[in-house]
């Protein structure tokens, strides 16, 4: 893990999984994307911006302000750390949402 | 389209005491180790303040002609593609004063900026703006709180405009 080249999302990977068991975890690093940002000057990081997509029941009956800050508590020291993440970007569904989400694509899909 | 601007350095001037000032360096330093710490009542005055400043009211990095963000501009350009009344609405620049941009994270306990307040409620950050403005809810919400400039019907076509 120590020499993992990619520590940070290795974390957040974990921390999600331990906490909410999710049946569906995307990770991308968009990081490269914002590499040039003001805010980057000084960063030398190359995990700064990341995007997660989560599936969970952990978020049944909870709005979505409360499932971000659910994610957010639980990343909350590599959000706080100096030249830790700079922006986290969330799609948080329940298991039923997803799977309507994919039906209402799917049509659309057809329909080309 | 949001001609109006809040004079949020001056309602934060007031609230930071001015022998903080000094020394920003130095003083930028503590704020990282210290991240967690309490918000001052100052502070918290002053951001409770500023929440009720108008009936939306976004946190930002940079202002609405020019956001110094991504997720900003984005959170920007949907409430003006919702027809927000720019009289019903106020934008407080977060990279003004590292007080605020401490504070309102502890404030509304929530670690990123954007963050959308209507009517002195949150709502939330750039995503949930996006995925509101998406669904539909942000439209209603607008709509229910009457923020939307009057006789400016948002058409389907253009709130369902999606970016991915």
């Amino acid at each position: 893990m120590a020499s993992s080249s990619t520590p940070i999302e290795d974390t957040i990977r974990q921390k999600i999984t331990t906490a909410l068991q999710p049946s569906t975890l995307k990770i991308y690093n968009d990081s490269h994307l914002h590499a040039h940002h003001k805010a980057m000057e000084d960063s030398t990081s190359s995990e700064t911006h990341f995007r997660v997509i989560i599936t969970s029941d952990a978020f049944q009956s909870k709005m979505q302000p409360a499932r971000h800050r659910l994610v957010y508590g639980l990343l909350k020291e590599e959000m706080a750390r100096e030249g830790g993440i700079h922006a986290l970007q969330l799609r948080t569904m329940t298991p039923e949402e997803e799977k309507r989400r994919k039906e209402q694509e799917a049509p659309a899909e057809n329909a080309k | 389209m949001f001609s109006r601007s809040i004079l949020s350095r001056q309602l934060f001037r007031q609230a930071a005491p001015a022998a903080v000032a000094t020394a920003p360096a130095f003083r930028s330093s503590i704020l990282l180790q210290h991240q967690r710490r309490l918000l001052s009542d100052q502070t918290k005055q002053a951001i409770t303040k500023a929440v009720a400043s108008a009936p939306v009211v976004l946190f930002m990095k940079g202002t609405p002609e020019t956001p110094q963000c991504g997720f900003s501009r984005a959170s920007i350009q949907i409430l003006g593609l919702q027809g927000v009344d720019p009289n019903k609405f106020a934008a407080f620049n977060v990279l003004e004063d590292p007080e605020l941009r401490q504070g309102i994270k502890e404030f509304s306990d929530w670690p990123t900026i954007p963050q959308l307040y209507v009517d002195k409620e949150f709502v939330g950050g750039c995503d949930i703006i996006m995925s509101m403005h998406q669904n539909g809810d942000l439209a209603k919400l607008l709509d229910e709180k009457k923020v939307l400039a009057a006789g400016e019907e948002t058409s389907e076509a253009e709130s369902s405009e999606k970016k991915e």
